[in-house]
């Protein structure tokens, strides 16, 4: 795959063109039809959670949130090869992969209603909190990748960046130290054609994001981030030969971000219609229903009956979220120190102290 | 058992003790592996511990903090070096945005309970950039611990402690007295505790707050003091962040004046939080304002015109007389 897909040779990996029609046979993954069902379905619960968390947003019931829409295949592919001994070094817009990791919606919605709780992920292993400043993350996955090597472990590091990311210093520390220390680290970089509202072609004079790998001896190729099948087939190989002891791989995953950069953000400002339109053809969620489809795996009638049992289970977890209570005092002070210090511990006491004023204060007056 | 050490020998010992009995503690940075450092501190290690063990790492400052962070979560004890203070800026993003931050941001289930070893401070005749003394910068970052020593006892006892640490510590050695100062140094394993200041001296009439390569320059105001029979108590700050607040402010209800004496520029530094505590914990007994003496808020001349800047033993005395007759 790597030598047939060298990113030198200008060859976007597909192994499904935009009707759901197996175009590139010897490349076909081996994965059988309920894997294919289970992956379509998780991609589904994604865009459902991801477009029902906007709406909260918009109902003002949560606070500013990433939505992932248009780019749902690249984590889906993640997801299914993942294990749990695997660590997952995110960015913030890889929503089918943190539910892989054993994340839950109501820890998702948490984060976004301003609890750290939520980035907890108390059940997911291996998983490390989002990074914001961008493209940070990516030297975090080359440490784990570190240890990784100097204990001898069977375990890879999946790192994800956006193409705006890859503008920054960060991108090119991490993959030349990487490729170094021949770090089991497979980088993806979801190149969605825009850092929220700059156009990649702003990012970079480069041809890609790929061919970047050359430049540090190291695997790279270029995939469509929309053909599920093509990204199942480029995770799974570029694990394998970075689990194997070759070093990291640099895979470009091209996609489109249908939303929003965030709920703050209005993409009419800087991309035309016709733009998404074109796209919207590539969409991953009905490329991969189209295939289903052609071998009678699923319909739209099924469909819809999923999406509304999601609905109730989406709905459900985000009231629990909702619910989560109160922010104690003692959490903005406990987990700044593995032993506090004595003056952070009497910062707390003068507030504790003011609190008691405040409530007799109130009594008083009443 | 003793052995005659200087601060680089010392930090060397306790980075050999550490290593040597945890698996845990790797050491890396630019030219630490084969070269031993620019200053040779971490000389031999590599050949005793081997490559995986104590590396050189790309030259670029914020990776290393960047995969020292990784490292970490994933429960290894890195010990990184930025080869100075001045060339540790490029690790300030990742410093701030996760070194600082990754028990707070990830509820306890992560740390980056690392230890960043820089030789800082100015008077060796540097090139530009290598003369700097940001500890302030770090000791206003929470999350972060800031240890610099003044003795080669401590720099050991110290480093011992800040890799034991459950919190990533900045470990700032003075470099202008890498090699000045040598003592008998206990060979075997002891830890000094961070967050604790020690008084040096004992005295009556004037407190004078100092740390790293300041200290053996107020010792030595200090016994001309003595001779104008002015009694000074002398406490050395051993670590920056979390501040002994306790013994400063015991010692400036004795003695009613404060000095706090630092290499660092003036302004939002570390005297004026020295100067704070005194305020709020023993404000009925000053009989002066505490004062400071400090580097300039200017940027630390090249090595023509360092000896504007640079603090001596007679400064200090001179501020004493000042502080004492006020």
């Amino acid at each position: 795959m790597f030598k047939e897909y060298d990113p030198i040779k200008k060859n976007m990996f597909q192994v499904m063109d935009n009707d759901g029609k197996i175009i590139n046979k010897k490349f076909m993954p081996d994965i059988d039809n309920a894997e294919i069902l289970e992956s379509y379905k998780n991609m589904l619960f994604a865009r459902t959670a991801d477009n029902m968390t906007v709406s909260y947003q918009r109902q003002g019931r949560i606070f500013t949130y990433p939505p992932n829409y248009g780019q749902e295949a690249i984590s889906g592919a993640v997801a299914r090869i993942m294990r749990d001994e695997d660590w997952l070094v995110p960015a913030f817009r890889e929503l089918g992969a943190y539910l892989a990791k054993g994340a839950t919606l109501k820890e998702i919605f948490l984060y976004f209603m301003g609890y750290e709780e939520g980035v907890n992920f108390k059940n997911a292993k291996n998983f490390v909190p989002y990074a914001v400043p961008i493209a940070s993350q990516l030297l975090h996955a080359v440490g784990i990748g570190y240890e990784i090597k100097y204990n001898k472990k069977d375990q890879v590091v999946y790192t994800f960046v956006g193409d705006g990311g890859t503008s920054e210093g960060d991108f090119h520390e991490a993959l030349n130290f990487a490729g170094v220390w021949k770090a089991p680290v497979v980088f993806i970089v979801q190149n969605n054609q825009y850092g929220i509202s700059t156009p990649f072609r702003m990012q970079t004079a480069s041809d890609g994001v790929a061919i970047k790998s050359y430049a540090y001896g190291i695997k790279g190729i270029q995939v469509d981030g929309n053909d599920f099948f093509a990204m199942y087939k480029a995770v799974k190989e570029s694990a394998e030969y970075a689990k194997a002891g070759n070093g990291p791989v640099l895979i470009e995953a091209v996609t489109y971000r249908k939303g929003a950069h965030t709920t703050s953000d209005d993409p009419s400002k800087y991309r035309t219609k016709e733009e998404e339109d074109e796209w919207d053809v590539k969409d991953p969620l009905k490329r991969l229903k189209s295939y289903l489809k052609s071998q009678k795996l699923f319909t739209d009638k099924d469909e819809e009956t999923l999406i509304e049992d999601y609905k109730k289970e989406i709905d459900r977890q985000f009231i629990e979220a909702e619910n989560f209570g109160a922010y104690p005092l003692e959490d903005i002070f406990k987990y700044t120190y593995g032993d506090m210090p004595d003056d952070l511990k009497q910062q707390m006491v003068e507030h504790e102290k003011f609190l008691k004023w405040k409530e007799l204060s109130l009594k008083t007056n009443v | 058992m003793k052995k005659v050490m200087n601060m680089v020998n010392a930090i060397n010992d306790a980075l050999d003790i550490k290593l040597r009995e945890d698996k845990n503690v790797i050491v890396y940075g630019e030219d630490v592996g084969v070269e031993g450092g620019v200053f040779r501190v971490t000389e031999g290690l590599q050949k005793k511990y081997g490559v995986e063990r104590v590396f050189d790492s790309p030259l670029a400052e914020s990776a290393i903090a960047g995969t020292a962070v990784g490292m970490s979560i994933a429960g290894l004890k890195p010990v990184i070096e930025m080869q100075f203070s001045g060339f540790a800026n490029p690790a300030f993003n990742q410093i701030v945005s996760h070194v600082s931050r990754m028990r707070n941001r990830s509820r306890g289930k992560y740390t980056s309970d690392m230890v960043i070893r820089m030789p800082y401070g100015g008077g060796i005749n540097a090139l530009e950039h290598h003369s700097e003394s940001i500890e302030a910068i770090w000791a206003h970052i929470p999350g972060l611990k800031v240890v610099i020593p003044s003795t080669p006892h401590d720099a050991k006892g110290l480093m011992i402690a800040a890799i034991e640490s459950p919190d990533p510590v900045f470990f700032m050695e003075p470099k202008r007295i890498y090699r000045a100062i040598k003592q008998e140094v206990d060979e075997g394993k002891f830890s000094i505790p961070i967050g604790k200041a020690k008084v040096l001296q004992k005295g009556t009439d004037i407190t004078v707050v100092a740390y790293g390569a300041m200290i053996r320059e107020v010792q030595k105001a200090a016994v001309r003091a003595k001779k104008d029979n002015i009694s000074v108590e002398i406490i050395d700050l051993r670590t920056i962040y979390p501040i002994d607040r306790e013994t400063i402010a015991e010692s400036v209800k004795k003695t009613g004046r404060l000095l706090t004496v630092h290499e660092a520029i003036k302004t939002f530094g570390v005297a004026a939080e020295v100067s704070s505590i005194a305020i709020e914990e023993a404000f009925l007994h000053l009989e002066a304002p505490p004062m400071r003496l400090t580097g300039y808020d200017v940027i630390v001349p090249l090595p023509k015109g360092e000896h504007h800047f640079m603090i001596s033993p007679e400064r200090i005395y001179y501020e004493i007389l000042r502080t004492v007759k006020y």
